[in-house]
């Protein structure tokens, strides 16, 4: 059994902290809420590396897996880094494993390099108790969105509204609906004809969303299944609970440092216990989420079949603990901590936002329960 | 990152499933609950685990253990419970006591106590906690005067005593010096529970069981080499008990074994596995359950890279324990007031007292924030005055 990190990936982890602090991104992301540009820190993504973390060799990239883009991920969280780099790994991650297609083999080596930005809209497996794919966004009188569709030429229509990291991608992998009703992944470039993406804020301006249309866009369909494309939406929810993770972290470094060094009634405020175990919950939440992190790695490279599990109980115990984290932050620095001068409203704002995308938080949960209540029965049929 | 045995460990697992699978028909049946009602059969058990070097894994093998690692004890753990066989039965004596008995004891004590330890043929039981202290265990008032021949007399009560009715002996902390600061005046001795003054009657519980006992200490006579470390330095001995029980608190979680899919079993076919509060609830104690599974992975790296297990351990404590409520509640909600009593509803009732033993919860936050996160500690006011001057050595000595 090894169940640590190498020193490959402490290396990693380390570089990126490193590269991050010269950043100003918590500046910019305070900054950015007033209408400044963000920080473009996808120069230092490129740089480090991290553009082709998942993408092999072979293809310019480093040839690494989930695991240490989550590494890098907790980082970015920490640091309120918005680089576009999830949407680049769940999209190259997807488009590794289509590579045998010469078209898709000839784009590679220009996003791992960090030359082109790839983004991917990514699309809800069924649940054990509900019945296809669709897009994470509801739709009024409930369901939820349909896919866009592809026709027998692949010229795609319809609309992804309000998903993360599509502004400022080159490409982008889209999951549709095929002309035999059968889900795929299609590439398209946004700079295409019939293309458009429309960039708004809501909360975060570290994490700007976009939706994405399309009128009959030309696209090159990609050898993909629906297990290549969950394992995408996966990969995303694994991704957002690293992010979450370094969330927990930063807001716990600022609670205790401040509890530290503010008295009140002649003491530090962290030596009494109603504030010391709030704290504490905070770290019993990291370390919950980081051994789901752990748990989540391992299964995207060893274990696939418990993947779904893995990624989904990381992310509801991340964006809870983010939750739980952001607000106690506030609460132990008092009236200063709830200001716009102060870091902690905009972790606050990040897991408010983080939360409710991708499925959220709830649908994480669902997925986490409809995998064990899958197995249970399992079981009992088979004791039968 | 891998789960993945060495070569050998992959043959030590396979030595152990083997011999599991021949010896088997020897073990008895598995109770359900955390405690045995009677645990003879247990014992001899035991026994043929201990011949088998099955018991006291990382235990060196000077004093009768297999002077192996946290994880080959998680491999012998893991299979006994994959075979449906119950483990060792005495988890306090070979987790805390024998560890502390061979850190500390003479070799005139290795020599007589452990190997019945290990092998089940003699029990053991803890005496630390008291009416009046138990987060506080410091402030313990059990007294224990030397006597001018070089004996002890003790007097005083314990309680929360695990197995203290099946035991033949104890690991006693009691008071020896009154008049200095109340962690400097503390001794750990071993006893006789047979000797003439002790008492042991058990408490019952909540559920009706009685898993515990309280234990009477009336002028109980020990022998000058019933002191077990240096005199006045129990303390630090009770330290030393108490790393190896979070290293022994590793291999019982992975024993009991509990999973998720376990808890949902009994509730699978109900139309209430749809009801989107009830999957959230499952999802809440299945994150918790498996944390702890993948903790324990983490855990066990760090351990065989050199680490030594911290008070963050704790954490641990408090996952377990909100899992085993969020799980229990949950199966009698589903399963409707029926289920109180049965083996649902006995391991909800179990769960609120459990949430104080090993630390209560808050003392274990206390702990984690003031060594693992560097908090300020509360001011004490009871710090560097001798104990008999404390409220509760005053009421003692009155």
């Amino acid at each position: 059994m090894n169940f640590g990190l190498s020193e490959e990936q402490e290396l990693l982890r380390d570089t990126a902290r490193d590269a991050l602090e010269r950043l100003d991104t918590i500046a910019s992301a305070r900054e950015a809420l007033d209408g400044v540009d963000l920080l473009d820190s996808w120069s230092t993504a490129a740089e480090a590396g991290w553009a082709g973390l998942v993408i092999d060799e072979e293809h310019g990239g480093a040839g690494l897996g989930v695991f240490d883009a989550m590494l890098v991920h907790e980082e970015l969280g920490r640091r309120l880094t918005g680089t576009g780099l999830l949407g680049h790994v769940t999209a190259t991650g997807l488009l590794n494993a289509a590579a045998q297609d010469e078209r898709v083999a000839t784009i590679l080596p220009a996003l791992a390099a960090g030359e082109r930005r790839a983004a991917m809209t990514l699309a809800r497996p069924p649940r054990d108790d509900d019945e296809g794919w669709t897009l994470d966004a509801p739709v009024p009188g409930g369901g939820r969105a349909s896919l866009p569709a592809a026709d027998a030429g692949g010229a795609l229509s319809g609309t992804v509204a309000l998903h993360p990291e599509l502004p400022g991608a080159d490409v982008v992998v889209v999951v549709a609906t095929g002309p035999s009703g059968r889900v795929g992944a299609y590439l398209v470039d946004t700079a295409a004809p019939g293309v458009q993406i429309t960039e708004v804020v809501h909360g975060d301006a570290t994490r700007p969303l976009g939706t994405l249309e399309l009128r009959q866009a030309a696209s090159t369909p990609l050898q993909a299944d629906e297990g290549d494309l969950a394992r995408a939406w996966y990969t995303g929810q694994a991704l957002l609970a690293a992010e979450a993770l370094g969330v927990c972290q930063a807001t716990l470094d600022l609670g205790v440092a401040y509890a530290k060094e503010r008295h009140a009634f002649g003491r530090p405020i962290g030596s009494y216990q109603a504030v010391k175990h709030q704290l504490v919950e905070i770290l019993r939440r990291i370390d919950l989420t980081r051994n789901l992190c752990f748990f989540a790695g391992y299964a995207a490279d060893s274990s696939p079949g418990e993947f779904a599990l893995a990624a989904s109980s990381a992310r509801f115990a991340g964006e809870q603990g983010a939750d739980y984290a952001t607000r106690t932050c506030i609460a132990v620095h008092g009236g200063i901590g709830s200001t716009w001068e102060h870091d902690a409203p905009l972790f606050w704002r990040r897991a408010q936002l983080s939360r409710r995308l991708l499925g959220g938080v709830e649908d994480a949960g669902d997925r986490v329960a409809g995998e064990i209540i899958t197995t249970a029965r399992d079981r009992v049929a088979a004791a039968a | 990152m891998d789960l993945k045995d060495t070569p050998d460990q992959a043959a030590y697992r396979q030595r152990v499933r083997a011999w599991i699978e021949e010896h088997r028909h020897e073990a008895p049946e598995l109770s359900s609950g955390l405690h045995a009602a009677d645990p003879t059969a247990f014992r001899t058990w035991q026994g043929t685990l201990a011949d088998a070097g099955l018991v006291g894994i990382t235990w060196p093998k000077e004093f009768g253990g297999a002077g192996l690692g946290p994880i080959e004890q998680v491999i012998v753990s893991t299979e006994l419970r994959r075979a449906g066989c119950p483990g060792i039965v005495d988890h306090i004596a070979v987790g805390n006591i024998g560890p502390t008995i061979f850190t500390y004891g003479s070799s005139a004590q290795q020599e007589r106590y452990l190997g019945p330890l290990l092998h089940g043929d003699e029990g053991w039981c803890q005496l630390f906690s008291e009416p009046a202290a138990g987060s506080d265990l410091a402030g313990i008032t059990t007294r224990a005067v030397a006597q001018d021949d070089g004996t002890w007399r003790v007097t005083g009560q314990k309680v929360w005593t695990t197995m203290a009715q099946f035991a033949d002996y104890g690991m006693l902390l009691a008071r020896t010096d009154p008049d200095v600061p109340k962690h400097r005046g503390l001794t750990m001795f071993l006893i006789d529970m047979r000797a003439a003054g002790v008492t042991v009657r058990p408490l019952r519980q909540i559920s009706g069981a009685a898993h515990f006992n309280e234990v009477f200490l009336d002028d109980v006579e020990l022998p000058a080499d019933a002191v077990l470390g240096p005199v006045d330095g129990g303390w630090g001995v009770a330290m030393t008990t108490l790393m190896f029980e979070r290293l022994a608190l590793l291999a019982a979680f992975e024993e009991l074994g509990w999973s998720a899919e376990d808890f949902v079993e009994p509730v699978a076919d109900l139309p209430a596995m749809g009801d989107a509060h009830v999957r959230q609830r499952i999802a809440e104690l299945t994150t918790e359950l498996l944390s702890l599974r993948y903790s324990a992975y983490r855990t066990l790296t760090a351990l065989s890279r050199g680490d030594v297990p911290g008070p963050e351990a704790g954490l641990g404590k408090i996952a377990i324990i909100n899992a085993g409520v969020q799980a229990s509640e949950l199966i009698v909600d589903l399963l409707g007031p029926a289920a109180i009593d049965g083996r649902w509803g006995d391991l909800a009732m179990e769960m609120p007292g459990l949430r104080s033993g090993g630390g209560t919860e808050e003392i274990l936050r206390t702990t984690v924030g003031d060594r693992v996160l560097g908090l300020p500690p509360e001011p004490r006011v009871d710090k560097d005055v001798p104990f008999s001057e404390l409220t509760t050595g005053k009421a003692v000595a009155a």
